[in-house]
């Protein structure tokens, strides 16, 4: 069966996928639909959705139009949650091959270290970090990365455990590869299916993450947010709804598709394991 | 007698996280921006030099900085963790004032979240291939999906703005009088919501670690001992198959409640919750890195305690582990 078949047996994995096509439709078209500033006042504030032309999801307590800002947000959620988890990556691989191919002493200071950023609680360093490096789109990424790498790490370090034993890494070792080649060259080639499961369900924590920060008020000022558009209306839910509901959704949805995708991608990639559960 | 020794180990580990901890907090100070006497006297609006110094002075800013980490270090090790920039109280009094909010919602949040996902977990994993047992699941994924802070602001415009049947902020009815059982009954009413919301996204967790975890057990040799002499598929399920999923459950709950302190700290800005949640988004607001790192310190030992008790427990509720790692 083809990559595709097997991930299309999951009819989740598949909703999933065209949700987040969707929204990365989204992203794409926020600039040639809205090509204005989705921070500009355009309209009386706190449009109801559905009242005026061009106005779908109404304005906010600004006068903001939140049809625009949903869509310039998409791009954002998107680009935040790819990147952090990308350099999540670039933190994680390394410490948990080392730690996990030469084991010994090296391994027991990388997990002691692995430990230490496990027992912090994610998103209180997460916070701190950002409050103190100040807000911004670069910020945001380095401190859902640094929160977010040790899973990585761990997982690596198992694979390589459990790979570096076998016959073709012997026979590596045994021609008088280095073992710099036989890491990139021979093991991680075969850790990479797990490695792609993992790192797609980290890009939707990534986006929960940055949207709770923004919604604290420590997301960029420049860029629009879903979760700074859900925290600027977090005091008027009485009067306004439809600021805080739709952005929401809008989050929901895209973490959701990513996790079906992750789920999806799962299945495709270790056959044999996901049939049983 | 193991038992002792095995809480005074972790009692050593623990020390040694927090103390990393500090310097870590240290670190993050410097690397703040600008003077936080700058900062004070800018908001006073007087920010001439002498002024400054002063302020500099009563910070032990002006000392070198090995001087300044030894000054902190020691001070936290005597519960000193300074003064709010902007409140001007110690931060620690602060915290310990805000402490027992923080405890309560996320205790009462952890208990519903851990009950209620046992039992839908077993609930699913009794009906793995039929529609009951995928409905189960798939909630538990939109659920794990939702943002917390959202859940919080929408269930306060459903229960308490249309419906009207819960209060949607604070920790009792100001100004009531309230006191004894009515009292209490009124604290009730203002958790309900805020640990509901929070304890539905580790619900959704524990859900799908119990659901994993059962279909583990129900693999082992004793299950199908007991299948075969004939015992019925509930009593099998309760007590053979549910009772032995139990143990990494307690485990990776251990772990989890560590994030619930997270969590508290958006519902808590949600429901104006006076926890220290709600507190370090008030040192947020106003960019106080003294309270906040104090804050961020404190959640960090309750995430320690936290993964002491469950291990703890889980000693408690194996036998067979003796204390021996």
């Amino acid at each position: 069966m083809s990559f595709f078949a097997r991930f299309a047996q999951n009819r989740g994995a598949l909703v999933g996928l065209i949700i987040l096509l969707m929204i990365i439709a989204m992203a794409i078209l926020a600039p040639l639909l809205f090509p204005e500033s989705p921070w500009r006042m355009v309209q009386r504030p706190f449009l109801p959705p559905m009242s005026q032309d061009g106005f779908p999801l109404g304005t906010d307590t600004m006068g903001r139009n939140v049809a625009a800002g949903l869509m310039h947000g998409a791009w954002v959620s998107l680009l935040i949650g790819l990147v952090s988890t990308s350099v999540a990556l670039l933190i994680g691989v390394p410490l948990g091959a080392i730690a996990g191919y030469y084991g010994g002493l090296i391994d027991d200071i990388l997990m002691r270290f692995t430990e230490f950023f496990q027992t912090i609680p994610n998103f209180a360093l997460a916070i701190v970090l950002v409050a103190i490096m100040q807000p911004s789109v670069t910020s945001i990424v380095l401190a859902i990365a640094l929160v977010s790498w040790p899973p990585v790490a761990r997982l690596v370090r198992a694979e390589f455990m459990s790979l570096r034993h076998r016959e073709y890494v012997e026979a590596a070792r045994l021609v008088g590869q280095t073992n710099s080649t036989i890491i990139l060259r021979q093991i991680l080639p075969n850790t990479l299916s797990p490695i792609i499961v993992l790192a797609s369900l980290m890009v939707a924590t990534a986006i929960l993450l940055e949207s709770s920060l923004s919604f604290l008020g420590l997301g960029d000022p420049n860029v629009m947010s879903w979760g700074y558009m859900i925290g600027a209306a977090r005091t008027v839910i009485r009067q306004a709804w439809w600021l805080s509901f739709f952005p929401g959704v809008a989050i929901l949805l895209t973490v959701l598709a990513l996790n079906l995708v992750g789920e999806g991608l799962d299945d495709a990639l270790n056959p044999k394991l996901s049939r049983e559960r | 007698m193991l038992y002792a020794r095995l809480i005074i180990m972790r009692l050593f580990k623990a020390v040694i996280v927090l103390f990393l901890i500090v310097i870590l907090n240290f670190l993050l100070i410097q690397l703040a921006p600008g003077d936080p006497a700058a900062i004070l006297a800018g908001e006073a609006g007087a920010a001439d030099q002498e002024f400054l110094n002063q302020l500099r002075e009563r910070f032990g800013l002006d000392q070198p900085m090995y001087v300044q980490l030894w000054r902190y270090v020691s001070g936290i090790a005597m519960l000193d963790f300074g003064y709010s920039y902007r409140l001007g109280v110690p931060v620690f009094d602060l915290i310990m004032a805000r402490l027992p909010a923080t405890l309560l919602l996320t205790g009462t949040a952890f208990l519903i979240s851990l009950v209620l996902g046992i039992i839908a977990g077993s609930m699913a994993a009794a009906r793995v291939k039929k529609p009951s047992g995928s409905i189960i699941m798939a909630l538990a994924l939109v659920f794990y999906a939702t943002p917390l802070f959202w859940v919080a602001l929408m269930s306060v415009l459903v229960f308490s703005v249309y419906l009207d049947w819960l209060p949607a902020y604070g920790f009792y009815t100001v100004g009531a009088g309230y006191t004894g059982f009515a009292l209490i009954l009124d604290v009730a009413k203002h958790l309900i919501l805020p640990a509901t919301t929070l304890a539905l996204f580790f619900m959704a967790i524990y859900t799908r670690m119990t659901r994993t975890s059962m279909l583990d057990a129900a693999q082992q040799d004793y299950v199908k001992t007991a299948r075969a002499k004939g015992l019925k598929p509930g009593i099998i399920q309760r007590r053979h198959v549910l009772r032995n999923a139990l143990l990494p459950i307690i485990t990776l709950a251990g772990l989890q409640a560590g994030q619930m302190v997270g969590g508290a700290i958006l519902t808590e800005t949600v429901f104006a919750w006076p926890g220290i949640g709600r507190l370090m988004f008030e040192a947020l607001q106003q960019r106080d890195y003294n309270l906040l790192l104090g804050i961020f310190f404190f959640s960090a030992a309750l995430v320690i305690v936290f993964n002491i008790i469950t291990d703890l427990v889980y000693r408690l509720a194996d036998p067979r582990i003796k204390g021996a790692s």
